[in-house]
């Protein structure tokens, strides 16, 4: 297949990743499109892999890391919306603003 | 137009609406499941790619545990449901999407640019035993750098998830 072809699929999930990052007030939102970003990354990285015929399988290799990299970020940030929800009731992330000026 | 790339093509309209809905759906626990079907189709992308290895993973980590574990983010929150309470300001979500889609024509046009023409040839599937050596002779450094990542986020949450 054209090579073009799983890469603006990636460019597209990185877009919306980044307008959901940009555009939901919810902590738990904010984590899902930073996941999204995230296999955007990854499927980057696998189709250049099959282009490029890597004898290490790299692009593979690194989409395991980025795996298991996004999933041990998800857990330290559930814990810590937990945390806020805890002490303040909610989770709208433009009221958690103490270190803000 | 060969089968690989009508499968593809499936996957792609599916996986790319599901992360549109992510992003844009108003019941959070609808965007939980609509992640769900976004990843899921990256997997099934990923077998395309001939990684099979890597789309289980996709499935076992991202679907299985991820997922599940956002679920259950969402339950301990209380999940506000509702336009008001899941979405910022107007202004903020227009600017937003220009930034997204800025970026996206930005990202296509570059890669168009770059490597347009190109086709991803050959039909060798990668075994799994290939990517474990790979791992664990050239890639081990990082691998035990991910597990000391991965031990320190256990306890890291274990920690700061403690009711006391």
């Amino acid at each position: 297949m054209p090579l073009l072809y799983p890469l603006v699929f990636a460019a597209f999930l990185f877009s919306a990743g980044v307008y959901g990052v940009l555009a939901r007030r919810n902590a738990v939102m904010v984590l899902m499109s930073v996941e999204l970003m995230l296999n955007a990354v990854n499927v980057n990285l696998v189709a250049f892999n099959a282009y490029l015929k890597d004898q290490l399988n790299s692009g593979q290799v690194f989409a395991l890391f980025v795996v298991a990299v996004a999933a041990a970020e998800v857990g330290i940030g559930l814990a810590i919306v937990l945390l806020i929800f805890r002490n303040r009731e909610t989770v709208n992330i433009d009221e958690v603003d103490l270190l803000r000026w | 137009m060969t089968g690989q790339e009508v499968a593809f093509l499936l996957l792609a309209v599916v996986g790319g609406l599901a992360g549109l809905l992510v992003v844009t759906s108003r019941n959070i626990v609808h965007a939980a499941l609509y992640l769900v079907v976004a990843l899921a189709s990256v997997a099934g992308v990923y077998l395309l790619l001939a990684a099979p290895f890597v789309a289980f993973v996709q499935v076992i980590i991202y679907v299985g545990a991820i997922v599940v574990l956002i679920l259950f983010g969402i339950m301990l929150t209380r999940a506000p449901v509702g336009r008001r309470v899941l979405d910022n300001t107007l202004r903020a979500r227009v600017g937003a999407f220009v930034i997204g889609l800025g970026l996206f024509t930005m990202l296509t046009w570059f890669m168009a640019d770059a490597w347009a023409g190109k086709r991803i040839t050959g039909h060798a599937v990668t075994a799994t035993a290939a990517l474990g050596t790979s791992l664990f002779r050239n890639y081990v450094l990082p691998f035990e750098a991910v597990s000391i990542l991965l031990l320190a986020a256990l306890i890291g949450a274990i920690v700061l998830a403690r009711r006391d």
